[in-house]
């Protein structure tokens, strides 16, 4: 799913160059489960930033879902950010002016799907995150773990085979953590891949895979294995 | 995608509706005050018979003192009239296909029903070309004829208001009415007609160049048997006599407008072959000791020549496109510190797949929403402002509030203004959401 060759990335300014990432290289296989955690300015949002596209590298290749996205410009790679990737944000990054239903349907929106489609999944997206209910309440109504779990439905709505999280329960209590994370591993189980930036240990237990970010490299991978890695198509038939 | 973006710049207003109140309002003012100058300036800058603009020509020749030019400010131009003798002359060609001599004479109207004092009016002496070559409509009868310029016959054109006035707008066609005491016989009264500026008497002076009319025409060769004294200016130079009528005929005065109408370039070429060749035949003979001027003004050339539009027009027009340009670089202003406000939600949306160019787009959208109701209100601020101006110039002579109307090339203006106004006030600061790295904001929001 993801696949990145020798990428660095240096921030610059008239007096410092920052290496937020040097040499850094991951494979990320399609269905997988991994935690990326790290220590602060360790460069683990930079990771997920490019790995989101939000952001262009210096060097080094990026594949993902088997294509070359390194020099892509700017109408593809908002493209594949909106059909490949969703995105979950530690602050939720709803708008707030925008209520639950119309939030959800920002991505759809850009993929210029017909209303009768974007109706259909944006209330699959907030059935499965146990929100239907709460279609035309603005965020401001609601509490920190159900603005989250909105995002997760805005995220998955689109079907993208990969979510990004950056710690997406950093703002919550740890019985709405475990919701959150609840989901995500449901949302796994459904074949997405999920790449989850955390500081949280216990949380970075549950996943399939630990990568370590120290000083913009990763520095050792796996962790843990705690859970069953998902079934790929590949690997059943393989099996078979 | 553009009815979502509508609604979402209409949420955008509602959320900050102090600011968005106060962007229409600078736009509306900038262009209220653009198209009240504008319109005013259009009016008096424009030709009101463009339509004839390569085909209608005003005759000069430089007849005038051989020592100094006839205007020491523009020492290459000739006189603006002609003398008698050369107005006649050349009028008499067989080329143009309509001509007209034309110079006003002062005047009054006696003698309809119920009148009881005369009414003075202003009164151009001109051929039957006249009507034809300026398209001049009629509500009753027509021009005289051509045999009437000849006679010359006690025959007369009444302007409509002039008729309105003295007969209550009725057919006065084949009436009669005392002009100076003589009688004449109605032949037309004409429908509305009041071109601004009016360019054909420029030069004759009397009514203004904007706001006046002309209440009466009667044939010239009527006006000069009869031995009336033009009434608008006229210039003499040298020392011969002028102290009757028959030596100002004779004299080097300048007085008399000659108008010619030559669609082809053949045509104009022959007329000014018949100008040059006179102007020789009389140089023989003692005149036109100037070098030779002879010249054949457009419509559009005679009112530049005049100086139409005055400095302080073109001073206040630019006045109101600097007020403009204050206003729609405030809206940029604002917009922009708005747009960037809203950076984060932008940054939201880049993350969940818009691209810089649907950015621009929505952002765009909501500009020319806003730019659309600030025009709007600019227009109706316009439109009151040109009432203003009309009700505060009506009577004066600088003839404002006659030019202060507003009409469907004023709308066209102002449209044209708003357009512009939106791509001004609104690219840059779309643009520049459209750059806001979406990284930057989705950590902090």
């Amino acid at each position: 799913m993801l696949k990145m060759r020798d990428i660095a990335k240096i921030y610059r300014t008239d007096l410092i160059e920052t290496h937020a990432l040097r040499h850094f290289s991951l494979e990320v296989g399609t269905g997988q489960f991994v935690a990326v955690s790290g220590p602060s300015g360790s460069g683990k949002t930079t990771f997920l930033n490019i790995a989101g596209l939000l952001e262009t590298f210096d060097s080094g290749t990026y594949e993902l879902d088997g294509r070359d996205v390194s020099r892509l410009g700017d109408d593809a790679r908002s493209r594949i950010r909106n059909e490949k990737i969703g995105f979950i944000f530690q602050s939720f990054n709803l708008i707030p002016d925008l209520d639950i239903y119309d939030n959800v349907d920002v991505p759809l929106r850009y993929r210029r799907m017909k209303t009768p489609e974007r109706r259909k999944r944006i209330e699959s997206a907030l059935e499965l995150v146990g929100l239907a209910s709460r279609m035309k309440h603005l965020p401001s109504q609601l509490s920190g773990g159900q603005q989250q779990r909105v995002a997760i439905a805005r995220a998955i709505a689109g079907d993208p085979p990969l979510i990004l999280a950056d710690e997406p329960t950093g703002n919550l209590d740890s019985l709405m953590a475990r919701q959150v994370m609840d989901l995500l591993e449901k949302i796994n189980d459904m074949g997405t891949t999920v790449v989850l930036v955390t500081h949280d240990p216990e949380l970075a237990r549950r996943a399939q895979r630990n990568i370590h970010i120290v000083d913009g490299s990763v520095l050792d991978s796996p962790a843990y294995q705690r859970r069953a890695p998902h079934p790929t198509p590949q690997a059943d038939a393989a099996a078979e | 995608m553009i009815g979502y973006y509508v609604r979402l710049a209409l949420k955008s207003f509602r959320r900050t509706p102090g600011l968005t109140a106060l962007m229409a309002c600078a736009i509306a003012c900038g262009i209220a005050a653009c198209i009240v100058t504008l319109t005013v300036y259009h009016t008096l800058s424009g030709n009101p018979i463009w339509w004839k603009n390569g085909v209608l020509y005003a005759v000069t020749m430089d007849s005038w003192d051989p020592k100094s030019p006839y205007d020491p400010a523009q020492p290459g131009l000739a006189p603006d009239q002609l003398t008698y003798q050369d107005a006649t002359y050349l009028f008499d060609s067989d080329i143009p296909r309509h001509k007209a001599l034309l110079t006003l004479i002062g005047g009054a109207l006696s003698g309809a029903p119920g009148q009881s004092i005369p009414a003075i009016a202003f009164t151009d002496a001109t051929t039957a070309g006249f009507f034809h070559m300026f398209d001049v409509p009629f509500e009753y009868g027509g021009p005289w004829s051509a045999a009437a310029d000849r006679g010359p016959d006690p025959v007369i054109v009444l302007s409509r208001n002039e008729n309105d006035e003295l007969f209550g707008g009725a057919d006065s066609v084949g009436r009669s009415i005392l002009w100076n005491d003589q009688r004449f016989r109605i032949v037309g009264v004409l429908d509305h007609w009041r071109p601004e500026p009016k360019f054909y008497s420029l030069s004759g002076g009397g009514t203004g160049d904007f706001g006046g009319t002309t209440d009466a025409f009667v044939p010239f060769r009527w006006d000069v048997t009869q031995r009336h004294w033009p009434a608008g200016t006229f210039g003499c130079w040298g020392s011969s006599p002028t102290n009757t009528y028959r030596e100002l005929l004779g004299s080097e005065c300048v007085w008399v407008t000659l108008w010619v109408e030559l669609p082809t370039a053949g045509q104009r070429r022959r007329f000014l072959d018949f100008m040059n060749a006179y102007w020789a035949h009389q140089r023989a003979n003692g005149r036109f000791q100037r070098p030779r001027n002879n010249h054949l003004w457009k419509v559009s050339q005679w009112l530049k020549m005049h100086h139409v539009v005055s400095d302080d027009s073109r001073l206040l027009l630019r006045l109101a496109f600097a007020f403009l340009a204050v206003c729609l670089i405030n809206t940029v202003g604002i917009l922009l510190a708005k747009f960037l406000r809203g950076a984060p939600v932008s940054g939201i949306r880049r993350a969940l797949g818009a691209s810089r160019r649907q950015l621009f787009e929505q952002h765009l959208v909501e500009v020319a929403l806003l730019s659309l109701g600030g025009s709007s209100l600019g227009v109706a601020l316009g439109a009151l402002g040109l009432q203003g101006v009309h009700a505060m110039y009506a009577g004066s002579e600088a003839g404002y509030g006659a030019a202060a109307h507003f009409d469907v090339q004023g709308i066209l203006w102002a449209l044209a203004l708003a357009a512009l106004s939106t791509l001004v006030a609104g690219v840059y600061p779309a643009w520049r959401i459209g750059r806001v790295s979406p990284a930057a904001y989705l950590k902090s929001q």
